[in-house]
């Protein structure tokens, strides 16, 4: 989304505009939400900050929509263009948020699966937003898209463009639906509900949280979005390298001295594959295997507890 | 002259690189490891000649710095937040070292609890300790104040270390149209390092020290730096002129906005005043007389310069993206410092706490700040300070304290359980 962001600003700025653009980053793991935000003005963008009442909001994994700490839904009203790329239709999304914003639909792409493995998704959004503002031509989008890209080399530049292009014609039927709107005005403007923040004991205003001991609970092992695997066959039996080198303590040794991962727990980041010295861990996109697990228990049908 | 999109941690690096620096040891921190990323891929590229060290950390970084700085080389770091606390020590030491050299910090609230955002909390600890403090609103600023402070932190009546300051996410992972100024430009600009008679070549070997003294020497040495800095003052302008003529921009040691006719003025720093501009806009549109004075350079404080400025206004709003703990906003006491006694002074000096952690401020929140300012001096009230804090924020906080009383709850549950069951 950070380089949708900046393929959009670019494009805004090529057409003449004056532009900011931004990513928010939070908690920083692969496959945690993150946003990004452009600001275009044909005089300097003095605003700063998260837009609080958008013109445009693009949505590039609709699992986000829902999702209430994500804030999808923030400071949307019925003059906010509302993108989603979904496989699901407008109508649908309009019962289902009960929104006043129009509601537009990116249609996504059937053979992606995976939310974390999105190609393209921020190409096809930048493009989508920029046919959707209509101010910007193609072949200036192209520009832009280019210029940030070029660093990943000619065919990663051609694929995405490729796929914006679709992306763009998509929306060329809604071209303008995006309106600018000003900043609140002083003549007449909804007062803050400031409030006096009162003493409290530190019992109730220290910052500490006590919990149980939910490292062990806490399933980070979802966050994973691609799996190693030791093939036991090459390895070597050494023991330490990998469990040493995990960061996460998520690969345990066996009392034969073999190391065995903790699904769990283990995040994907795959050092112990950059790590083990017979090569003996290979690593593939956690869909692939999670098919191939329910294929494997179709298959032995019945081999686990019910 | 390119325009292009750059971040303030680009910028910053930019800066450094137009300044033609020759060493920059390193550590990382969010948010500003970008800069020394892009200046690294310089280096490696063969497209800037310096030298870069990554240190083991923030202490042994500013070390690095001032040493180096101190046998003559032009040196160039950044840090942020933690970072900067955590190298404190060596902050205060190598200023006292007279050792020039340019650091960027990216503003960032310092734990605990933690954040990553913006808040100047941090860069107001190193507020006493002899370096120079330039405040950026804007990442244009950045490059162009990164110049500038290699210049007066070189200058001979100053030589000591300055910080370019800059605010994590508002600046440095925002992109803005930048004025990249002309390599061959900036570096005429900045001209050759001096570094008189600080010398140490290592063909020539030198010992070089720092004398342990009583009060006496040590007055004078401490005393000598605040001069220095204070030096600052008057040898601006003249380097301030020099970078417009070239460069076609000026910066004011108070960046004024709408301030001629000005009754009401808000004062800040960073890159909030932006926001602050245009609610100003807004302001004058509905009527009021409302002006901006932003202080860009805050150490050496323009003392004389706020005096002018602010004398026969009728009140101020002063926004502190700080908090000192047990007094509150730091620039709104020094402010009552420089207006006490004078008869002229606004009758009404607000505080107002904003943007800790990154907390946003809105448009209507300045407008409302106006508005209380007019009240106070209407009904010839003083104003309590403020915290710019909403009931959504609070209910926000309840939430969170609810469910961290609901955790302990279940904890303290589970142990009555457990000595029962013993008990049994």
């Amino acid at each position: 989304m950070k380089t949708a962001s900046r393929i959009l600003g670019s494009a805004f700025f090529m057409a003449g505009y004056e532009v900011q653009d931004a990513p928010r980053y939070g908690a920083e793991r692969r496959g945690a939400p993150l946003f990004a935000y452009v600001r275009a003005d044909r005089s300097p963008v003095n605003e700063r900050g998260i837009i609080s009442h958008p013109d445009l909001v693009v949505v590039s994994d609709d699992t986000l929509v829902g999702m209430p700490a994500a804030g999808v839904l923030q400071g949307i009203d019925q003059h906010t263009v509302l993108l989603i790329n979904s496989h699901e239709q407008a109508e649908t999304w309009s019962e289902r948020l009960n929104s006043a914003a129009k509601i537009i639909i990116l249609p996504a792409r059937e053979d992606v699966e995976d939310r974390a493995e999105l190609p393209y998704i921020g190409s096809s959004c930048a493009a989508a937003s920029a046919a959707l503002c209509g101010v910007i031509s193609w072949q200036m989008f192209a520009d832009a898209l280019s210029e940030e890209l070029s660093h990943l080399g000619d065919d990663v530049v051609r694929q995405n463009l490729e796929m914006a292009l679709t992306a763009f014609d998509a929306m060329l039927p809604y071209a303008g639906i995006v309106q600018q709107t000003g900043l609140p005005s002083a003549a007449e403007y909804q007062k803050p509900d400031w409030v006096e923040l009162p003493f409290e004991a530190a019992a109730i205003s220290a910052p500490a949280i006590h919990a149980g001991a939910t490292s062990v609970k806490v399933r980070t092992g979802l966050w994973r979005t691609m799996r190693p695997i030791i093939d036991y066959q090459r390895c070597s039996g050494c023991w330490w390298v990998c469990s040493t080198y995990c960061p996460d303590g998520a690969i345990n040794v066996t009392a034969e001295g073999l190391p065995e991962i903790d699904y769990d727990h283990c995040k994907g980041c795959l050092v112990c594959v950059a790590q083990c010295p017979p090569q003996a861990i290979e690593s593939i996109p956690e869909h692939v295997a999670k098919q191939r697990e329910s294929s494997a228990v179709d298959i032995s049908g019945g081999s686990h507890d019910t | 002259m390119t325009r292009k999109l750059l971040t303030g941690n680009s910028a910053a690096a930019w800066g450094a690189r137009l300044a033609r620096v020759e060493y920059t040891p390193a550590f990382p921190i969010t948010p500003q490891t970008e800069i020394i990323e892009d200046l690294s891929l310089w280096i490696d590229r063969g497209e800037m000649d310096a030298l870069m060290v990554t240190l083991e950390s923030e202490h042994s970084m500013i070390t690095a710095a001032g040493a180096a700085a101190s046998s003559g080389v032009r040196v160039f770091t950044a840090t942020s937040s933690q970072g900067l606390l955590y190298g404190m020590e060596m902050i205060y030491t190598v200023a006292g070292w007279r050792a020039p050299f340019v650091m960027v910090n990216v503003s960032r609230g310092l734990s605990s609890p933690i954040t990553l955002e913006s808040d100047h909390s941090d860069i107001m600890a190193a507020r006493d300790s002899g370096f120079l403090q330039i405040h950026c609103a804007t990442c244009q600023e950045i490059t162009d104040s990164v110049l500038l402070a290699y210049r007066l932190a070189e200058h001979k009546d100053v030589r000591l270390p300055a910080i370019v300051n800059q605010d994590g996410f508002y600046l440095s992972f925002t992109r803005e149209p930048v004025d990249l100024p002309d390599a061959e430009k900036a570096a005429a600009f900045v001209g050759e390092f001096d570094p008189e008679n600080m010398q140490f070549k290592s063909g020539a070997p030198l010992s070089q020290a720092m004398a342990v003294l009583g009060g006496g020497p040590y007055s004078y040495f401490r005393y000598e730096v605040h001069l220095a800095l204070q030096r600052v003052l008057s040898v601006y302008d003249e380097i301030a002129d020099e970078f417009a003529d070239v460069f076609g921009r000026r910066y004011d040691i108070i960046d004024n906005y709408q301030m001629d006719d000005a009754e009401y003025v808000f004062v800040m720093m960073g890159s909030f005043a932006t926001k602050a501009h245009d609610a100003v806009d807004s302001l004058r549109q509905a009527g009021w007389k409302v002006g901006l004075a932003r202080v860009r350079v805050f150490r050496p404080f323009p003392q004389e310069k706020i005096r002018q400025l602010l004398t026969g206004r009728r009140a101020v709003a002063v926004i502190d993206q700080n908090i000192s703990m047990g007094m509150g906003g730091v620039l709104h006491s020094e402010l009552a410092t420089a207006l006490y006694g004078l008869k002229d002074a606004p009758a009404v000096l607000a505080s107002y706490i904003g943007g800790l952690g990154g907390r946003d401020v809105s448009q209507q929140e300045f407008f409302e700040m106006i508005d209380e300012l007019k009240q106070a001096c209407d009904n010839g009230e003083t104003l309590p300070p403020r915290l710019l804090y909403t009931q959504n924020e609070l209910t926000e906080i309840r939430n969170l304290q609810a469910i961290a009383q609901a955790e302990h709850a279940e904890i303290k549950q589970a142990e009555i359980n457990k000595a029962e069951s013993k008990k049994k």
